[in-house]
């Protein structure tokens, strides 16, 4: 069982995310990264899957130099190797390049699963599994709650709003993970050190036959306009309770329809 | 010249300070008023690996310097917890690597690495022979093919939660030694075969610390656990102080970011006379102060640490390094309780709980006086003063 998860590295937690005013894009370089907690789940969740199984866990990724050390965090929790393209002609990427370059990567490795957060945690646009799937010619089996593996066959419990649905389907596909399907474990000590032995191959996006103009800043289809800060809440309404406290509030609520 | 930590450095420090992230402060502010040994923590740490980072690969364990196991120690005290509880297996770790025979090492290493066995009790101090060590008087005498030891240890850590304990006893008389560093032997004292033979009497401090009297009446260790020679212990002992200082130096670094980062939090966030009290000089100042002289005693620890990694002397820089990040500590914990005011005095702060464990760092394992008196004599050529 060949496993590919695509993961992103992003900038830490604790790091104020500042927006790049000429590019209208998140200043990531020169800031403290991580592998994302959302892409953890998925690698996490390829390793239990090839413990149980056996096989590999490839993860691939697109970023800047520093994702370097999200990338060994994955290699130190357990994942057997790692696709890195590290190209300045694809900065600036909308989904869409971003699926042509992590597709055209997948494609060099032999695969059965490739496996996906649901959106990653710094941009949450969650278009690229399914553009990625669309590219790879494979299906996409979103939201999984649960994974299991039989032969050929995977079957997915797929998050819905009142519970979940079953979903099946024949191998390869790219399935989505949702944020509560594990808990991902701590690399230990000698994951760390053993990950600094694992390969990490390096393409560009002229090794993996895209030209500069289906990716990057000039391949976008997408564009930015404008960034903005979400409006000011307004002030709640204080009820003083002078004995029709609780009349004021249902009446409230009766005004916004909630009762 | 390089300031930077390595990619894998960096990488351990993000690890460990995502590990420690799990024991927040309520967890170390209830083992404290318990007088509990975190042993939950202790347990988290060993299972991830990290006591085991300097034992040699071939041993299980990650075979790391003193750099990374120093970077361990400062991030555990940096997220609020207390390093003490686990620090003595990263320093007694290199008396048995260095000196043990390569039969010690393949009995016990693998099982440390493994969580299996905790060497987390070393016993050197005695209550008529503090800092003056070659003094010592708890006696291991040969009998056929083993010691028999009798005599007394005081501030003696974690021999209630170790399976394994490093003890410095005297195999010669003092009045019949020519040269008085020798005559003192270094043994492995495998505790879960001592009971009867020695007796654990835990001394009640201001800090958890696990720390007791310990009494000899003819514990029998049996020869093969002697490390190295015969009589040379003390110098075996010397030699691991290098390393111990270095790592309390990176815990008393941990200590005085975690001062600083609550100091200057609570500074911002408490409002007094209609503005935040760090807009005053007087509240300000202390903590930048403190601020500067825990960075300046980071780059000592971290010359110091590399020259060991090195095999460089490295005494004067170790011992540097431990003087000054203990007294840096030592003036952003008054920085920080100052700042606090009465609130710093309330457990639910955690500040007086530091404040308590950090002065420690001052006195032991050794008293900074003794650092100085080592400068002077050892480093600057003025008399020996005591």
């Amino acid at each position: 069982m060949n496993i590919v998860v695509c993961g992103k590295v992003i900038p830490a937690s604790s790091v104020t995310i500042e927006i790049d005013p000429a590019t209208k894009r998140m200043a990531r370089k020169g800031v403290t990264h991580e592998l994302d907690p959302a892409a953890a789940s998925a690698v996490e969740e390829g390793l239990r899957l090839t413990e149980k199984h056996g096989g590999t866990v490839t993860l691939v990724t697109m970023g800047i130099s520093d994702a370097t050390i999200g990338i060994r965090n994955a290699l130190a929790m357990g994942a057997t190797s790692a696709v890195h393209v590290l190209d300045d002609a694809v900065a600036g990427s909308d989904t869409l390049g971003t699926a042509k370059v992590l597709a055209a990567a997948i494609k060099k490795l032999p695969f059965d699963l490739v496996i996906c957060a649901t959106e990653s945690s710094d941009s949450y646009s969650g278009i690229v599994p399914g553009q990625v799937a669309h590219l790879l010619g494979i299906p996409p089996v979103t939201f999984a709650r649960e994974i299991t593996l039989d032969g050929n066959r995977i079957t997915i419990k797929r998050q819905s709003e009142g519970g979940y649905d079953v979903v099946e389907a024949a191998l390869p596909v790219v399935v989505t993970t949702t944020s509560g399907i594990n808990e991902p474990r701590y690399p230990q000590l000698k994951g760390i050190m053993a990950a600094k032995k694992k390969e990490i191959k390096i393409y560009t996006a002229a090794e993996l036959g895209l030209s500069a103009d289906q990716v990057g800043e000039a391949g976008a289809k997408e564009k930015v306009l404008t960034v903005g800060r979400p409006p000011k809440r307004q002030a709640g309404k204080v009820v003083v309770d002078e004995g029709e406290g609780g009349k004021q509030i249902a009446d409230f609520l009766a005004e916004l329809k909630i009762i | 010249m390089d300031f930077n930590l390595t990619q894998e450095q960096r990488h351990i420090r993000e690890e460990i300070r995502r590990a420690c992230r799990e024991f927040p402060d309520a967890y170390w502010r209830e083992v404290d008023g318990k007088g509990e040994y975190p042993d939950a923590f202790v347990r988290k740490l060993t299972e991830l690996g990290w006591l085991a980072a300097p034992i040699p690969e071939e041993y299980g364990g990650a075979g790391l310097g003193i750099t990374e196991s120093s970077i361990i120690l400062e991030e555990i005290n940096r997220s609020g917890g207390n390093a003490t509880a686990c620090h003595a297996q990263m320093y007694t770790m290199g008396t048995l690597l260095r000196h043990g025979s390569a039969e010690q090492k393949k009995r016990y290493l693998p099982q440390i690495a493994a969580g299996e066995l905790r060497l987390q009790a070393f016993a050197v101090t005695e209550p008529n022979a503090g800092s003056e060590t070659t003094r010592i008087q708890t006696t291991a005498a040969r009998r056929g093919d083993k010691y028999v030891v009798h005599g007394q240890k005081i501030f003696i850590s974690r021999v209630l939660q170790s399976d394994l304990m490093l003890l410095l006893a005297r195999t010669t008389p003092y009045d019949q030694l020519e040269d008085k560093t020798r005559g003192l032997s270094v043994f492995l004292v495998d505790l879960r075969e001592a009971k009867g033979k020695m007796e654990v009497k835990p001394l009640d401090l201001m800090i958890n610390h696990h720390t007791n009297s310990v009494f000899f009446d003819g514990l029998e260790v049996p020869g093969e656990n002697l490390i190295g020679e015969e009589g040379m212990g003390f110098r075996y002992i010397i030699d691991g102080w290098n390393a111990e200082r270095i790592l309390v130096a990176a815990e008393a670094i941990g200590d005085g970011r975690w001062f600083i980062e609550r100091a200057a939090r609570y500074a911002n966030e408490r409002v007094v006379f209609g503005r935040p009290i760090g807009a005053n000089q007087g509240i300000q100042f202390p903590i930048a102060q403190a601020h500067a002289r825990v960075e300046a005693a980071d780059l000592v620890r971290f010359q110091a640490a590399t020259k060991f990694d090195r095999t460089e002397r490295c005494g004067a820089e170790a011992n540097m390094a431990k003087f000054l990040a203990s007294e840096a500590a030592w003036e952003a914990a008054n920085a920080c309780l100052t700042t606090h005011g009465g609130y710093g005095f309330a457990s639910e702060y955690d500040v007086e709980r530091k404040f308590r464990e950090t002065r420690l760092l001052t006195i032991a394992p050794v008293s900074n006086n003794l650092v100085l008196a080592y400068l002077a004599q050892h480093v600057l050529g003025m008399p020996k003063s005591y």
